[in-house]
């Protein structure tokens, strides 16, 4: 199947009517040895029936586990009209449109997301997303630096149990604008970090970036973190799990005066697992901050007669007019991604996230309560958890997991990489889609494996 | 043909700068600067007690068109910005040179201001960036 419609005819009397002699010839500007006519590693092209032969393969590698994996992609069900709503021709866009304002249906849907992720987090203002939530957390700790009016500083305070990947890339993208990290050690008791630790004078920073629930699933006492930063004149930056706020209170309730900017990943919202990805990223932040943000918003209005439309608004601050001095480099979003979360969120409303929520974190707690009972198997921290936790084996946790995996079980995430120190630590995840005979099919293969 | 006070000091960045008894100066942009940004919606001004050096960016002036850079035409401490500019940024358009002054600076260095052009010379400027 050909991609480009148009036949070489069609192609020579463009040429001829603009006066070119060749394609090439548009891109004369470029200077001749920047040109790659030669590109080695580059795959020889292939059919389409190849390609799906590759892809189809490949996309039965993963099998289907029992998963009770999680660390920051979570197993959701997702209702059968999600993705059929989602996949109509009218939504089925990667992009927001460049004529946006012909587009009324998608800017509608986008500013119904705003409305929802806005009220979710306690935040007055929304973007249309971004790629990832690790992406989003750089995104913010840009915009912390940028939109901190007490501060002019690029150091950054991050708890140390913020997931790994996401700090590893935040690091990546902000490291180029001198802008550094500085980890705050989580007690090695709890996991969480311990407010009395904190030091009495920090110096200046611009943020301080805290996760709820953390990496380890377990809750902070985010309203004393809060309540510390803004002391020390520094913003928060909020990296939550938007499921978990279905039951905990939203960032903007955060301490005294609210988290200011909050972000996170949108993929327990409707979006499955699918080996890793595409997700999207989400984020928020109070009024004061609505110029800093990053990405497209979408404000509603009325028209020259009265009726009601949809509109993007703040737009003098991208990239098509500041150039250099936009307030990201972001030029497109996870539009499907975000299509199918705000049908999630409006097929589940508020009680049916509400029910999920709680539905995962009492089968998380049943999954507790029966790990004490197993040989060799421990509950490493003793904090409150929403539907993660971390246990500590007797064995090398990638030894139990490949164990587990003979017996068809992702049996969760082995943190010998990230968290050295910790040892034999395996992170666990249950969420709704676990019964009863899973939980229990769970720790038998467990035991099993740690015999 | 918009309209330039013979008694300020002008910059090829179309912002102005008027002394005031008190040592200070106030800064805003000019008639000219105002007609080709079009209706004001935002102004980020420095915050007070900043220091800003000149040709550096200080200050943000949005409109619906394009969000712009205000460059310090002089160095110095800001003492002072234009309040009501938060719920009133439309002053810019309506009186460039009254109400619209975006901030207010002490010098750090006097002879910068004389390295500014005159009403005449901004007249002559003006003119030729048209042409």
């Amino acid at each position: 199947m050909p991609y480009i419609p148009h036949t070489k005819n069609d192609v020579d009397e463009m040429l001829q009517s603009i006066g070119v002699d060749s394609i090439d010839a548009l891109f004369d500007e470029i200077p001749k040895d920047l040109i790659h006519s030669d590109m080695p590693k580059t795959p020889h092209r292939a059919s389409e029936l190849e390609v799906n032969q590759i892809l189809s393969r490949r996309a039965t590698r993963d099998g289907t586990p029992l998963c009770f994996a999680g660390a920051g992609a979570y197993e959701h069900h997702i209702p059968a009209a999600v993705w059929q709503v989602a996949t109509r021709g009218e939504f089925y866009s990667a992009y927001t449109p460049y004529q946006a304002e012909a587009s009324q249906g998608t800017l509608q849907l986008i500013y119904e997301y705003q409305t929802m992720m806005t009220s979710l987090t306690g935040m007055e203002v929304s973007n249309a997303s971004l790629y990832d939530g690790a992406s989003g957390l750089a995104e913010s700790v840009l915009m912390s630096v940028r939109g901190n009016r007490k501060s002019k500083s690029k150091r950054i305070l991050i708890a140390g149990n913020v997931h790994p990947t996401y700090r590893k890339t935040a690091n990546t993208i902000v490291k180029n604008q001198n802008i550094t990290f500085e980890e705050i050690a989580f007690d090695n008791n709890s996991g969480i970090i311990d407010i009395n630790t904190l030091p009495k004078d920090p110096g200046d920073f611009a943020a301080l970036v805290i996760a709820q629930p953390n990496f380890f699933g377990s809750l902070e006492d985010v309203d004393a973190l809060t309540n510390w930063a803004h002391k020390h004149k520094a913003l928060v930056v909020a990296v939550v799990n938007p499921m978990s706020l279905a039951l905990l209170k939203a960032p903007g309730h955060w301490g005294e005066q609210g988290a200011d900017i909050v972000c996170g990943e949108g993929q327990p919202f409707g979006i499955p697992l699918s080996s890793g990805g595409p997700y999207f990223g989400f984020m928020c932040c109070k009024q004061a901050l609505a110029r800093q943000i990053p990405g497209r918003i979408v404000g509603r209005t009325i028209d020259l007669d009265g009726k009601e439309g949809f509109t993007l608004t703040l737009q003098a601050r991208e990239q098509h007019i500041r150039r250099s001095k936009a307030t990201s480099n972001i030029c497109t979003n996870q539009g499907l991604m975000v299509t199918a979360a705000t049908i999630y969120l409006s097929i589940m409303g508020f009680e049916g996230i509400k029910k999920t929520a709680i539905a995962s974190h009492q089968n998380t707690q049943k999954l507790v309560d029966k790990i004490s009972a197993i040989d060799g198997a421990d509950i490493l921290f003793n904090s409150s958890i929403f539907h993660e936790f971390v246990i500590r084996l007797k064995k090398p946790a990638d030894e139990v997991l490949d164990r587990l995996a003979d017996k068809n079980i992702a049996g969760g995430v082995s943190l010998s990489q990230s968290f050295p120190q910790l040892e034999n630590a395996l992170l666990v995840c249950v969420t709704e889609t676990k019964t009863d005979e899973d939980i229990a099919l769970f720790c038998h293969e467990l035991e099993a494996a740690l015999a | 043909m918009s309209e330039i006070p013979a008694d300020l000091k002008f910059s090829q960045t179309h912002e102005w700068i008027e002394l005031n008894h008190d040592g200070t100066a106030s800064v805003g942009v000019t008639d000219h600067a105002q007609q080709l940004l079009g209706d004001i919606v935002f102004v980020e001004a420095p915050e007070v007690g900043s220091e800003i050096s000149i040709e550096e960016p200080c200050a943000v002036v949005e409109s619906v068109k394009a969000a712009s850079d205000i460059y310090a035409i002089v160095s110095g401490t800001v003492t002072e910005t234009n309040e009501e500019l938060t719920d009133a940024p439309e002053n810019i358009n309506t009186g460039p040179y009254s109400d619209g002054w975006i901030f207010r600076v002490k010098l750090s260095d006097d002879t910068e201001i004389d390295q500014l052009m005159n009403a005449e010379e901004y007249a002559e400027f003006v003119e030729s960036e048209e042409h």
